[in-house]
C-alpha cells in the first residue's frame, strides 16, 4: 500500500512543485542572462540583485484579472492553457535525476517513445488557443505553430530512432546504463544527432531563433494574444516547462544523466564523491543557460526558412544518420 | 475484479465518447471528443498489457493524424450554420446497411471464437529469443509476420507518393 501509492504520490507532488519553482527560477535566470548579454543589470529591486522577482512575478500574476472575450469560445478558451501545460508535466515521470531509485517516478519500458507521445499532445493546447479566441493573429499564430511543431517533431522522432538503436533499449534509465556499460557518453558517437535535436528542441519548445508563433512584430503577441493573468501564465509556465524537459531529454540521451564524465576511466573515479543528481541538474543548469544565450544571440528566422530548414535539411539528415548507424551497428 | 471495473468504466468512455463525437454540433468539440476517445483507447492498451501499443496510439492517432484533422476543419472553417442540403438522413440507408453489416460480422466472430480457444495462439507458441513488449514485437514483425508488414510499408509509401502528385499537381 505505501510503496504501491503514498510514495509514488508523494514524489509526484514534490516533482511538480520542484519543476514549477525550477521554472520561475528559470524565468529570472532568463531575464538575468539577456539582461547581462545586452551590458543591463535586470531586475534587481526585490530582494539581493532581483532573487525574489522569481516569487514576486507568479503573485502578479496571479492576481491580475482574467479576461474571457466575450466571442470566445468559453470551454475551449479554458481548456487550451491546461492541455498545454499538463503534457509537459507529465513527462517527467519518466526522467531519471538520479541513479538511485529515490530520484525518478517511474521506469517504464517504453519512457523515450512515451515522453514524444505524451510532448505531441501539447500541440491541442495552442491550436485550440488560436481557435477558441476568435480572432485573427491567434489563429494565424495557431496555424504557424502547428505547422512549425509537426514538422520538427518528425525530425526529432527520426533521430531518436538512431539514440535508440544506440542504446538498443527505449527505457530512460536503461539508455543511461546502456552509456554507463559502453563507457562513453552517446555525445561522442552521436553528434549529428545531439545537434539534430537541440535545433528540433528549440523550435519545438518554441525558443527563439524559431519562436515563429509569438512574433511580437508580425503576430502582436502570438496565439495567446487574447490571454491575461492565470491563464496566460500557464502558457508561459508550461513553456518554460518544455525548455526544462528538452535540456533533462538530452541530458539523459547524449550526456550520460546522472553520470560522471568519462564513467569508465578510473583516474576520474575520485569525482564519484559528488551525488549523481549533482551532476545530472548541473547539466541541465548547463543547457538551460545554452537554450537563453542562443535566444540572446540569434535573430528570428524567417518562416519558409524555417520550414525549409526542417523538411530538407533536418529530415534528410535525420534518416542518414539512422542508415549510417544502423550499419555501423551491424558490422561491429 | 479491480481489472472488470477498469474495463467497463473505460468501455462505458469509449463508447459515450464515441457517441459524442458523431452528435457534437461544432466540428471542433467533436474533434476533441475523438481525441479523448483514442487516449481512453490506448488506457485500454495499457491495462491490456501493450504499452507499446498504447504510446503509439497517442503518438500517431492523438499527436498527429488528428492535429491534421483539426487543422484542416480551422482552414474551411465551419463556424456557420448548417446549409439546407446537408440533410444528415440522405445516407441513413446506407449507413444503416454498413453498421448492420458490422455488427454481423462482430456477432460471427464472436461466435467462431468462443467454440475454440486453439484460434488463440498461445504464449508457448510464440517462442521469441527476446524479453519485453517492444522486443517480442519487433522480432515477431520481422520473422513471422515479415511480408504482411512490408507490404503494409509499401503501401505507405505509395500512399504517400500519391499525395506528393496530388498536391504538386500544377507543377
Amino acid at each position: 500500500m505505501i510503496d504501491t501509492i503514498v510514495i509514488p504520490l508523494l514524489k509526484i507532488a514534490v516533482l511538480v512543485n520542484g519543476v514549477l519553482v525550477a521554472v520561475t527560477f528559470t524565468v529570472l535566470m532568463e531575464r538575468k542572462v539577456i539582461a547581462w548579454a545586452q551590458s543591463r543589470l535586470g531586475p534587481m529591486r526585490v530582494g539581493p540583485y532581483g532573487i525574489l522577482q522569481a516569487i514576486v512575478d507568479p503573485i502578479k500574476l496571479i492576481l491580475k484579472e482574467d479576461i474571457t472575450p466575450a466571442k470566445a469560445d468559453k470551454w475551449m478558451f479554458t481548456l487550451a492553457p491546461i492541455l498545454s501545460l499538463v503534457p509537459a508535466l507529465v513527462v517527467f515521470a519518466v526522467v531519471p535525476f538520479g541513479g538511485d531509485e529515490l530520484f525518478y517516478v517511474t521506469d517504464i519500458n517504453v519512457g523515450l517513445l512515451f515522453i514524444i507521445a505524451v510532448t505531441s499532445i501539447g500541440v491541442y493546447g495552442i491550436i485550440l488557443a488560436g481557435w477558441a479566441s476568435n480572432s485573427k493573429y491567434p489563429l494565424l499564430a495557431s496555424l504557424r505553430a502547428s505547422a512549425q511543431l509537426i514538422s520538427y517533431e518528425i525530425a526529432v522522432t527520426m533521430t531518436l530512432v538512431s539514440v535508440i538503436l544506440t542504446a538498443g533499449t527505449l527505457s530512460m534509465i536503461g539508455i543511461v546504463e546502456a552509456q554507463q556499460e559502453a563507457g562513453f557518453w552517446f555525445f561522442f558517437v552521436q553528434p549529428v544527432a545531439f545537434v539534430l535535436v537541440l535545433i528540433g528542441g528549440l523550435a519545438e519548445t518554441n525558443r527563439a531563433p524559431f519562436d515563429m508563433p509569438e512574433a511580437e512584430q508580425e503576430l502582436t503577441g502570438g496565439f495567446h494574444t487574447e490571454y491575461s493573468g492565470m491563464r496566460f501564465s500557464m502558457f508561459f509556465l508550461a513553456e518554460y516547462a518544455n525548455m526544462l524537459v528538452i535540456s533533462a531529454v538530452v541530458v539523459v540521451l547524449f550526456w550520460g544523466g546522472w553520470l560522471r564524465p568519462f564513467p569508465n576511466v578510473a583516474a576520474l573515479s575520485f569525482l564519484d564523491f559528488i551525488p549523481s543528481w549533482v551532476w545530472f541538474f548541473g547539466k541541465m543548469f548547463g543547457f538551460l543557460y545554452l537554450f537563453i544565450w542562443i535566444r540572446a544571440t540569434l535573430p528570428r528566422y524567417r518562416y519558409d526558412q524555417l520550414m525549409r530548414l526542417g523538411w530538407k535539411i533536418l529530415i534528410p539528415i535525420a534518416i542518414g544518420n539512422i542508415v549510417v548507424t544502423a550499419v555501423v551497428k551491424v558490422l561491429l | 475484479m479491480a481489472e472488470t471495473i477498469g474495463f467497463y468504466t473505460l468501455s462505458v468512455l469509449i463508447l459515450g465518447l464515441a457517441v459524442l463525437v458523431v452528435t457534437a454540433k461544432n466540428t471542433v468539440h467533436s474533434i476533441l471528443f475523438l481525441v479523448m476517445n483514442f487516449l481512453c483507447v490506448a488506457v485500454l492498451y495499457v491495462v491490456l498489457q501493450a504499452e507499446f501499443l498504447a504510446v503509439i496510439q497517442v503518438l500517431v492517432y492523438a499527436g498527429g493524424i488528428v492535429v491534421l484533422y483539426l487543422i484542416v476543419v480551422m482552414l474551411v472553417n465551419l463556424k456557420g450554420e448548417a446549409e439546407a442540403h446537408q440533410d444528415p438522413r440522405r445516407l441513413s440507408v446506407i449507413g444503416l446497411a454498413l453498421a448492420g453489416a458490422v455488427l454481423l460480422e462482430l456477432a460471427g466472430i464472436l461466435v467462431y471464437s468462443s467454440g475454440s480457444d486453439a484460434a488463440v495462439p498461445s504464449s508457448e507458441a510464440v517462442a521469441s529469443p527476446v524479453q519485453g513488449n517492444v522486443e517480442e514485437l519487433g522480432w515477431l514483425l520481422y520473422t513471422d509476420y515479415l511480408i504482411p508488414f512490408e507490404v503494409a510499408s509499401v503501401l505507405l509509401l505509395v500512399a504517400m507518393i500519391g499525395a506528393i502528385l496530388l498536391a504538386r499537381r500544377e507543377v
